[in-house]
């Protein structure tokens, strides 16, 4: 999945510079108005970061924060020679909010992300991670401690600057996202352990990050006087914004969340601002909406300046694998140019026509997997979203280009994906479900895919 | 000109038939199928009486085309011999024919087909031979260089080509493949076509009809002056120089002869005497009555079950993919054979084992069997897929009438086997999740999942199959989470069933 979008992030990237390189680089010269110029993307200026300003320890954050889930990997084991490249390239620029957890990229990204930090000066970056004791394992008072201790440890540091309750309203196997908290956090006393921690020093903000079951935000904020949260981590992008709850009824808008959470004055840190590259990827028609107006611009950087407009967003959390995706980020925020209400208008306009379409709202978080019987969820899922924005599936056994879209669409599935790792061998166990933060039923959608396929198959 | 004619037959018939067996996409099968149909030992056993009395009308009239053009066994030992003349002119010289040999090889052949045994009989069959090298030799390097350009065409975006699985099909069957391959390829480096006139049945029933041919290469006694030139350059070593005298059983027509020899003195013409003529041979008549010897294995579910497990690794951190061991076949007691075979017996009395239908295979379901009775004779198995049911390519390239024609319509009522379930595997009872992936991909509805307790109806559902209306495809086994074996297995038809 990531490849997929990488490398067609990648190539727009190459195109733009090919399209706009036929601008102006003896533009300056007043006396070539009728010759040909030339035009490079240029240099992403390092000084013009967008920062806020966190009121409770006053930290200048960016705008930009560097989300260490989806770190780029070679030979099966994180790619540390590239985190170190995109890191530096990050610090050069301004960033200095680096969010991981123990259980991202297999459990190597903290190991990773402390490797590549603790070459700079403690006090050059803010650190964010988690307490991500989701495997009932690690449900005991114990083993959470353990957790919270080691990213000490793998993070080469003495001090969190965030620390987050992951996923608060998530459910595990057998359980509602309410019940799973009281597992997670309150039974096992978890939740005042943090609070300690924080008075004594080591957790300079204390806050969750939140996905799920309403109950479980309504609860924590309606005690916020007694936890007192020093910020909050939402899903919040121009689609979750108003639709959150279309997608899955057990969602949460974002526009209620963010309200919410500027009622009480609680800085907002975002997560999914892309959907996991979905919005960089969107139906051709409507990514040509948007890149009509702004040429210049990637089809992500609506998405980014959407959740940057507003002021209570502390930072924005993307995870960004290549370098390509990271500068990108950068030309958008630096600086950030808010969106006009005109804009913001034609964001919701997108967002409309964008439910309309069959995609499965994945992000490729990859917290369903591994899947216990071997099969590639986040890939199946999105070579599915890839063919319906391009149109590539064709129901129409009778129509003139089946033969030839029938055998490219079927020749592409196994280019994607290894047999073992289609969507025939997904037995409905429902293990992945409950991981899921999106809430998407996962294994009705493998069995949808299935259906297709099939049907392909079997209509030579 | 009658040489240049039969190279060019010759090659052109080589290249489409060793096309058969590399191309995997089915293309060429649609076209040139009927290449294999032609072929003798295949053409005997499925009883096209049209194509054998054609081959046989074909030598009584020109000698042994058959041998020097459609043989591509044969003109793969021409091809070699060509290679070994280059180096070393002159290089043959006549020998005797052993006669005796040649008709108990014959003999032995025609008994073993006659009684069934056709594992044994095939062993010296060429067509077949030919076939084995060129799917276990020939083919993987043409899958190798196609995933190559498959690779590229995957940088380019370009559909045109597509990445198959490379990857030994049965091992006893690509060893003995390797020695077809060194021993022929020797034989006919030093000796020409030793194969052809001394072991080959083929060579030895054709050999017996040219004798009598209508036209063939005839020595001018008055221009020969034995010089012995035709003698030296005949890959059959059929020609007596020095007696000016002609083995017409051992002499292919491959027209070497006639123009080699500087004197103008050998000529292919009309030959006077067609006494030698006789009817159509015994050995035509398709055995009726086979005796397959059949070992019955006493395969106890138990052990099946014993080596087995893949125990559901728990999820602690994201991402990655899990380990999956790779599917291990059951011991089936009575082997499946494709829909089309009729039934066991059927099968293992016509297969020649040239492995054409597990080179057309597309799912990966056909594999030559190791073992002794059948050995090299294709057998099914669900490791790597299933029979599909849109597909029908076995029956359709089949030359010997092992695998008779179906439509996918039969297809979908023709019952190969039957599934049996190995509880002891079964992941519901195993791992405790709920399952039902054999149910959800069975395309007769042969599977209902019913709770394991008869009481309790929220108890573990596990599949229980309607062996009616079950066509043994093999679906449910290979779409089973449980490894290396699967729960629910097919065990194969003696006879196979209308559903």
């Amino acid at each position: 999945m990531e490849n997929n979008i990488s490398r067609k992030d990648f190539l727009k990237v190459v195109g733009a510079t090919a399209a706009v390189s036929a601008v102006a680089l003896s533009g300056c010269k007043s006396d070539n108005i009728n010759k040909e110029t030339t035009y490079s993307v240029g240099d992403i200026p390092k000084d013009k970061m967008t920062y806020r300003i966190n009121h409770n320890t006053n930290d200048h954050v960016s705008i930009l924060g560097y989300g260490m889930m989806r770190l780029p990997f070679k030979d099966n084991a994180i790619d540390q020679e590239m985190v170190n490249k995109l890191v530096d390239y990050a610090m050069d620029h301004g960033v200095n909010y680096y969010d991981t957890s123990p259980v991202y990229c297999r459990g190597n990204s903290e190991v990773s992300t402390g490797i590549a930090l603790s070459r700079y000066p403690r006090n050059k970056y803010y650190l964010a991670t988690k307490l991500s004791n989701f495997a009932p394992q690690f449900w005991s008072r114990e083993a959470s401690i353990k957790m919270y201790h080691d990213s000490f440890e793998k993070l080469q540091t003495n001090y969190f600057d965030y620390y987050l309750l992951h996923s608060v309203g998530n459910g595990s196997k057998g359980l509602s996202g309410w019940d799973t908290f009281q597992k997670r956090y309150i039974e096992n006393g978890m939740i005042d352990y943090v609070q300690e921690e924080r008075k004594a020093g080591r957790i300079r903000n204390l806050g969750f990050s939140f996905h799920g079951d309403q109950r479980v935000i309504e609860w924590l904020l309606d005690n916020h006087d007694k936890y007192h949260w020093d910020f909050v981590q939402i899903e919040m992008n121009y689609i979750d914004w108003e639709h959150a709850h279309d997608v899955d009824e057990d969602n949460v808008n974002a526009d209620y969340l963010y309200k919410r959470l500027t009622d009480l004055n609680i800085p907002v840190v975002i997560m999914e601002p892309l959907l996991g590259g979905r919005l960089a990827n969107l139906p051709d028609v409507l990514a040509n909406t948007l890149r009509q107006r702004t040429p210049q611009n990637s089809v992500a950087s609506w998405a980014f300046r959407f959740v940057g407009t507003y002021p209570n967003v502390l930072t924005v959390l993307s995870g960004m694998t290549y370098m390509e995706h990271l500068q990108d980020n950068l030309r958008t925020y630096c600086p950030l140019q808010p969106c006009t209400d005109e804009e913001l208008h034609l964001l919701m306009d997108i967002a409309n026509q964008y439910l309309k379409y069959p995609i499965i709202p994945c992000t490729s978080c990859q917290y369903c997997m591994p899947c216990p019987y071997g099969i590639d969820i986040p890939t199946n899922f999105s070579f599915y979203n890839k063919c319906v924005n391009e149109g590539t599936i064709v129901e129409d056994s009778q129509s003139k280009d089946y033969r030839r879209a029938r055998r490219r669409f079927l020749i592409e599935y196994n280019r994607q994906l290894e047999a073992d790792r289609q969507v025939e061998h997904c037995i409905g166990c429902n293990q992945c479900v409950s991981h899921c933060p999106q809430h998407i039923n996962i294994p009705e959608q493998l069995t949808r895919i299935n259906s297709i396929v099939e049907i392909l198959k079997q209509n030579v | 000109m009658l040489k240049k004619l039969r190279i060019l037959l010759a090659t052109v018939s080589f290249i489409l038939i060793t096309l058969l067996f590399l191309d995997f996409s089915g293309v060429l099968h649609a076209w040139f199928g009927w290449m294999a149909k032609l072929q003798f030992v295949p053409a005997l056993l499925s009883s096209s009486a049209i194509i054998v009395l054609a081959i046989i009308i074909a030598t009584l009239t020109f000698g042994r085309v058959y041998c020097s053009i459609l043989c591509p066994l044969g003109v793969y030992q021409d091809g070699i011999s060509r290679i070994a003349e280059r180096r070393k002119k002159n290089r043959y010289r006549f020998k005797q024919s052993r006669k005796w040999l040649r008709y108990s090889i014959l003999f032995v052949f025609a008994v073993l087909l006659f009684v069934g045994l056709n594992s044994i009989a095939i062993l010296i069959a060429p067509y077949s031979i030919y076939g084995r090298i060129a799917s276990n030799l020939f083919a993987p390097v043409y899958q190798l260089i196609n995933n190559g350009l498959a690779y590229l065409a995957e940088r380019w975006n370009s559909y045109a080509f597509y990445h198959v699985d490379v990857y030994i099909k049965s091992l006893p069957l690509f060893i003995v493949s390797i020695a077809y391959f060194l021993i022929i390829t020797i034989l006919s480096l030093t000796s020409g076509r030793w194969f052809c006139n001394t072991v080959c049945p083929v060579g030895t029933i054709l050999g017996f009809f040219a004798k009598g041919s209508i036209f063939k290469p005839v020595i001018n006694s008055e221009k020969c002056n034995s010089c012995g030139l035709c003698e030296k350059n005949c890959r059959c070593s059929a020609i007596d120089a020095k007696n000016k005298r002609i083995d017409y059983t051992k002499c292919v027509t491959c027209f070497n002869c006639v123009y080699k020899c500087k004197r103008d003195a050998m000529k292919y013409k009309l030959a006077g005497n067609i006494d030698n003529v006789k009817k159509v041979d015994k050995i035509a008549d398709v055995p009726s009555e086979g005796k397959t010897s059949r070992k019955t294995f006493i395969a106890t579910i138990a052990t099946v079950a014993a080596a087995s497990a893949l125990q559901a690794q728990e999820k602690v951190v994201d991402g990655g993919l899990a380990t999956i061991v790779n599917k291990k076949a059951p011991k089936r007691e009575t082997p499946i054979k494709p829909a089309g075979s009729v039934s066991l017996k059927n099968f293992t009395s016509h297969c020649t084992g040239c492995q054409l239908c597990v080179q057309a295979c597309p799912n990966d379901v056909l594999r030559a069997s190791s073992k002794l009775e059948t050995f090299m004779q294709p057998e099914m198995s669900y490791e790597r897929g299933y029979c599909r049911p849109e597909c029908t390519k076995c029956s359709e390239v089949c030359p010997a009438g092992a695998i008779n024609k179906v439509t996918r319509e039969e297809k979908t009522a023709i019952q190969i086997g039957h599934a049996v379930w190995v509880g002891q595997n079964c992941v519901p009872l195993r791992d405790g999740v709920e399952c039902g992936n054999c149910a959800k991909h069975c395309p007769s509805g042969a599977i209902t999942m019913m709770p394991y307790d008869p009481d309790d109806a929220s108890s573990p559902k596990i599949p229980s199959i309607n062996t009616e209306r079950c066509i043994g495809c093999g679906a449910c086994e290979h779409v089973c989470p449980a490894r290396p074996f699967s729960a629910i297995f097919v065990e194969g038809n003696l006879i196979h069933k209308e559903v």
